[in-house]
Formats: structure tokens, sequence, C-alpha cells
């Protein structure tokens, strides 16, 4: 079984967000990255259970430039067998699912996961585009994922539930949590990783049709009013007259 | 033409199914064009969305489509928008609507958007529509340059509004392939409350309840609001509460319009998945509690005291 694991890199939880040039570009100044966690706690982890378990091998894919080199290593260090980087600097979900499609089309794999959404655009988006791109199918948000024969079942989350489904590989499959659980890379994993092959391969063209034209910050909220414990009566009017909510 | 996918479950359309249709009639009025809305597998009433402001509906209703897959509806909405000359397709940002967001951007050969929570707008001639980024710390705005479109709207972005009456609805017989997905289970948590991602009032709680022996009193709180259960992460993460409740970056992000939090510290990965609520009401007896400065009401005091009076205090409102 060939796993593919698509892993993207994005500003830590906790990094100030802030924009320059206009309002048109991220600031990365002093953003501290990490690998989306999603594609590592979850996707990259599952792959490597269902591998240590019944056999293969578990590639990750990123499409980005050498400034994403540092988490690649990451998930080499965590497991992965080895790793592609398509170099070009995506401005656009489809532009990745592109060229990860393209890699996939020369390069077969069984199962591609990726994580349920990245947590700086929170699209979700660059999975079903691969599906649709190798007209294959997609089963988004999977909370548990095993593989029997050349079938896959998924228990997915859906609006108020869950549902088990079973397709045919190869899949594309997005991971939520619950599929795994986090692993912290060890010292020999740390010291592997460094010798495992990185290959970056070029981009094919890619012109594309959605993209940021500038960002905004939210409005601040006004202070928060404090409420008298003993006066819920009070809250409850508020609610009602001054936020309109009940 | 602007196309709606209007999602039904068990037959029955939702609430966001009409939030749908009312920014699909908007964004055809700032167009210019017509809204149609399509609806696959069996619905009650389709004739209905017209209301809301379709003034056509498609209606698919072939047996390889009870299922959802997204495959099979990504075929099936793209060759509805291409017969009817749909350039603009719209979609919730459900799990449904997700599945579909992407796959339908590249069958359409469209610059899509997932998750937009405003209005589009035209500037220069140019499609432009913004979406929260950062988990709602920022708002980006895209633009989409190419002639067909695909937008997944995020949950609560507006009110459906009844504009008109009902529409006409066509039978569309569609050939599908065969759906490569097979479902074996669908399993749906009961209860008449809306899942979280809909919720429009989330009563939520954390690790300052002690233990999961105690929660009577949030669902006490939930009951008389009509409001759905949610918690912080390692409330679920300890088993305490059910996976599906768990709200921030690593869970479910919801906008309702009425977040309670009690005994939640409001840590930044909370706070990314619940801060764009329209109102939100903290409840912690520690003053220094993050939260706070998020929220629009506070109140610094034990939680165990303070949430049944509040459940007094909205049950006395409503009586
Ligand atoms: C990468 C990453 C992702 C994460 N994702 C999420 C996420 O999606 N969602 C999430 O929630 N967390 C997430 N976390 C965890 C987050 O950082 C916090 O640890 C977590 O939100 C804390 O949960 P809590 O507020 O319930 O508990 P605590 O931080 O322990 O806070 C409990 C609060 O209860 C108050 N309290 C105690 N007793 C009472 C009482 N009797 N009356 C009133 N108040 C009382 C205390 O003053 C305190 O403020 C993530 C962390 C990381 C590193
Ligand atoms: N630049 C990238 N390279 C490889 N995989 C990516 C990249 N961006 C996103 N992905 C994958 O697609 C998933 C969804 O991303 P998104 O659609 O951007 O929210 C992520 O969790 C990753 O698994």
């Amino acid at each position: 079984m060939k796993y593919l694991v698509c892993i993207s890199r994005t500003p830590e939880t906790t990094a100030k967000i802030a924009f320059t040039d206009g309002n048109t570009q991220f600031d990365k100044n002093g953003v501290q990255y990490i690998l989306n966690p999603y594609d590592e706690w979850y996707a990259l982890v599952r792959a490597l259970e269902l591998k240590e378990a019944g056999g293969g091998t578990v590639t990750v894919i990123n499409v980005g430039t050498a400034e994403n080199d540092a988490v690649i290593r990451k998930a080499l260090a965590i497991g992965a067998d080895d790793a592609v980087r398509i170099d070009t600097d995506p401005k656009s979900a489809m532009n990745v699912a592109k060229q990860i499609s393209e890699y996939v089309k020369s390069n077969p794999h069984d199962i591609i996961l990726c994580g349920k959404e990245t947590i700086d655009y929170n699209s979700g988006e660059v999975g079903g585009m691969i599906a649709e791109f190798l007209d294959i199918p997609f089963v988004s948000y999977g909370e548990h994922l095993d593989i029997e024969g050349s079938s896959a079942t998924v228990k997915r989350d859906i609006e108020g539930g869950s549902q088990t489904v079973k397709v045919n590989l190869p899949a594309v499959i997005s991971a939520a949590k619950g599929m795994a659980e986090q692993r912290i890379p060890n010292m020999r994993g740390i010291m592997m990783a460094k010798r495992k092959p990185l290959n970056i391969v070029p981009a094919v063209p890619f012109e594309d049709a959605a993209t940021v034209i500038g960002y905004t910050l939210p409005e601040g909220k006004s202070a928060v009013k404090m409420i008298d414990p003993e006066n819920m009566d009070e809250l409850v009017r508020l609610l009602q007259e001054e936020a309109k909510v009940l | 033409m602007v196309l709606v996918f209007a999602e039904s479950k068990n037959g029955q359309f939702k609430k966001a199914t009409f939030e749908a249709v009312t920014y699909g009639k908007q964004t055809a009025d700032i167009l210019g064009v017509e809204c149609h809305a399509i609806v696959i597998g069996s619905a009650d009433n389709p004739a209905h969305l017209g209301q809301y402001g379709a003034s056509k509906v498609h209606h698919i209703n072939n047996n390889a489509l009870d299922h959802f897959s997204s495959q099979s509806y990504t075929a099936a909405i793209a060759k509805a928008a291409e017969i009817i000359g749909a350039s603009t397709v719209i979609v919730n940002h459900s799990s449904t609507g997700k599945s579909l967001v992407g796959r339908l951007a590249v069958k359409m050969n469209a610059g899509s958007v997932a998750g937009a929570n405003h209005l589009p707008e035209i500037k220069d001639g140019v499609f432009t529509v913004k979406k929260n980024v950062f988990s709602g710390k920022a708002i980006a705005e895209y633009k989409i340059s190419s002639k067909n479109r695909v937008l997944s709207l995020m949950g609560n972005t507006l009110k459906p509004e009844v504009t008109g009456s009902d529409a006409p609805v066509e039978i569309v017989d569609l050939p599908v392939g065969e759906s490569k997905l097979q479902v074996i289970s669908t399993d749906l948590q009961q209860g008449t409350v809306a899942p979280l991602p809909e919720a429009e009032l989330v009563v939520s709680a954390g690790r300052g309840m002690k233990g999961p022996e105690n929660w009577g009193i949030i669902e006490d709180l939930a009951n008389v609001l009509g409001a759905t259960t949610a918690c912080s992460r390692p409330v679920a993460d300890t088993g305490w509460r059910p996976h599906h409740e768990h709200v921030g970056q690593t869970g479910v992000a919801i906008r309702p319009n009425l977040y309670i939090a009690a005994g939640i510290s409001g840590a930044i990965q909370h706070l990314a998945g619940v801060n764009s609520s329209k109102c939100i009401v903290v409840i912690n007896k520690d003053s220094e509690a993050p939260f706070f400065k998020a929220a629009t009401y506070g109140v610094c005091a034990d939680l165990f005291d303070v949430v049944p009076k509040l459940t007094e205090a909205i049950k006395k409102a409503k009586a």
C-alpha cells in the first residue's frame, strides 16, 4: 500500500496576525511556523500506523518553497519514508491540488491523505480538488480510517452525527480529530530524517482563478460589560434588549 | 445565472439552506441575473425555496443519488449548471458543502472561495468576496477572475428572508455514474436542537466544571434556551463530553448569535473557534481569565452558583 500524505506549513497557533504592503501580504516577521496540526497529528500518524500494521510506504508531499523544508523534515522525523516538495509558491488551493494531482498521475498512490483544513486559511478545499483532478472518491472529515484489501472504511463527521462509508481505492481522505494521536519525534527519528530523501520537483504552469487581494482585521470588540452575579435578570434583559440575541 | 445547491436532510430543508438561497438571490441581484436552486434526492415541497428568492427549482431525484457522494453530486450539480447556464454556484459551508466546493471548482474550472461570510461585490468589474482567515483573526478579500465561480457560504452569515412565492419545480433527469462510495451506517444524535455548526445559541463549559457528573446545570441552561451544548478541548479529550462537542481551533468552528462559556479560561486556540460569535457571555471565577477580554458580557463568580441562577432568570423572562 502506498500512502501519500499532503502536508502544509502554517503559522503557529498563537502567532500575531499582521499584514504588510498595504494589507495585501501576511507579515511573516517573527512568526513561528509549524506543520498544520491536522496533517501532522492525524493524517500522517494514521498513515504510519496503517503502514506499520500492513506494510507499504509513506511519502509526504508539500507544494511550496525551500522555506518549508524544516516542517517537511519534521514529518520525516515523525516517520515518513521520504518526501517530495513541488517547488512553487502557490497562491490558491487549486494550484496546490493541481500540482499534487499531476505528481500522482505519474507516481500512483493508493491512498492520498490530507488534513481537514489548514489552520490559516481554513478552506478544506485541497483534498476534494485533488480527487476531482484524478476523478477518484473523496471522503472528508475522517475520524477513523481502516484499510481492507483494496477498499477503505472511513467514519466521517456529518452534521449532527457520523457516517461510516466504504470506498474503493485509490481515494482521497481528509483527516479530522480522532483519526490518530499526535506523535512526538524522538532523537533517533530526528537523526534519521536528515538522511531520508527530500525530492524537489518542478511545478507545472498554473493560472490562479481565485486569489487574495487584501486583508482586514476584525473590528475591535468593545470592552466587556461586567454583570453583578446576584443580578442575572439584568443579564437576561441585556441579552434581549441590547444584544438582541434572545 | 446563480445556482444554489439546496441541501436537505431526510427530505427536509435546513435553515442553512434558506440562508443559502437568500444569499444566492442577493448575489444574483448584485450580478443582475436570476437565481435558481437545485435539489438532489427526496425533498418535501421544493417549490417552497421560491419564497427565499429562487425563481425556479431544478429537482434531480435519481436513485443513484440517494446517498451523498462528493463525486456524483459534483457531477450532477456541474452538469445542471452547464445546462441552465449558471456560472456562479453556491453551496453551504456544511460537511456536505465543504466536500463539494473544491471538487465543483475543479469540475467547473472555477475560482472558489470556501466559507464566504459577506455578500460579494463587483469592484472595477471584478467579482470579490470575503471570508474569515487565521481562525477569525483576520478577514481576507478574494477576487475571482474566472468566468465560473463556486462559493460555500458560512452559516449564520445572514438571516433567511422570505421575499417571494413558491417557484416552479422542474424534474431533471440527469445520467449520473455509479457511486464508488457505499454507505455502511449513519448515526445521528437524537434530539431536536440544532447541530453545533448551525446552532444560533450555544452553551459551552470547560474544565472549571470539575467533572462530567456536574453537567446537569449546563444541560438545564441549554434546555431553557433551546441551545446546543459545546465544550473545550480538554473536556472532550478526557472523555467528560463527546468529541463532537469540542469547539475551537482543532474542533468545530462556530459563529452562533449567543455563546455562553462557563468555566473556560479562553485560551487562544479555544477563542479561534468561537470569537466570531455575535455575543459572548463568560462566566468564570477568575477575574484575570483571558476570556473576559473577548466577552460581550462577563460574570465573575462561581459557575455552580451563577449558572442555575441564569437558568431561573431565563425561565422567568420566558414565562
Ligand atoms: C495546537 C493546539 C490546539 C488546541 N485546540 C483547542 C481547541 O480547539 N479547543 C479548545 O478548547 N482548546 C484547544 N487547545 C487547548 C487550549 O490551549 C486550552 O488548554 C484549553 O482550551 C483549556 O480548556 P479550559 O478552558 O476548559 O480549561 P482551563 O484552562 O483549565 O480553564 C478552566 C477555567 O475554569 C475556571 N473555573 C474553575 N472553577 C470554576 C468555577 N467553580 N466557577 C467558574 N469558573 C471556574 C478557571 O478560572 C479557568 O479559567 C489547543 C491547544 C493547542 C496547543
Ligand atoms: N501547500 C501545500 N502542500 C501540500 N499539501 C497542502 C498544501 N496546502 C494544503 N495542503 C493539504 O490540504 C489540506 C487542506 O488544505 P486547505 O484546503 O488549504 O484548507 C491540508 O490539511 C493539507 O493536507
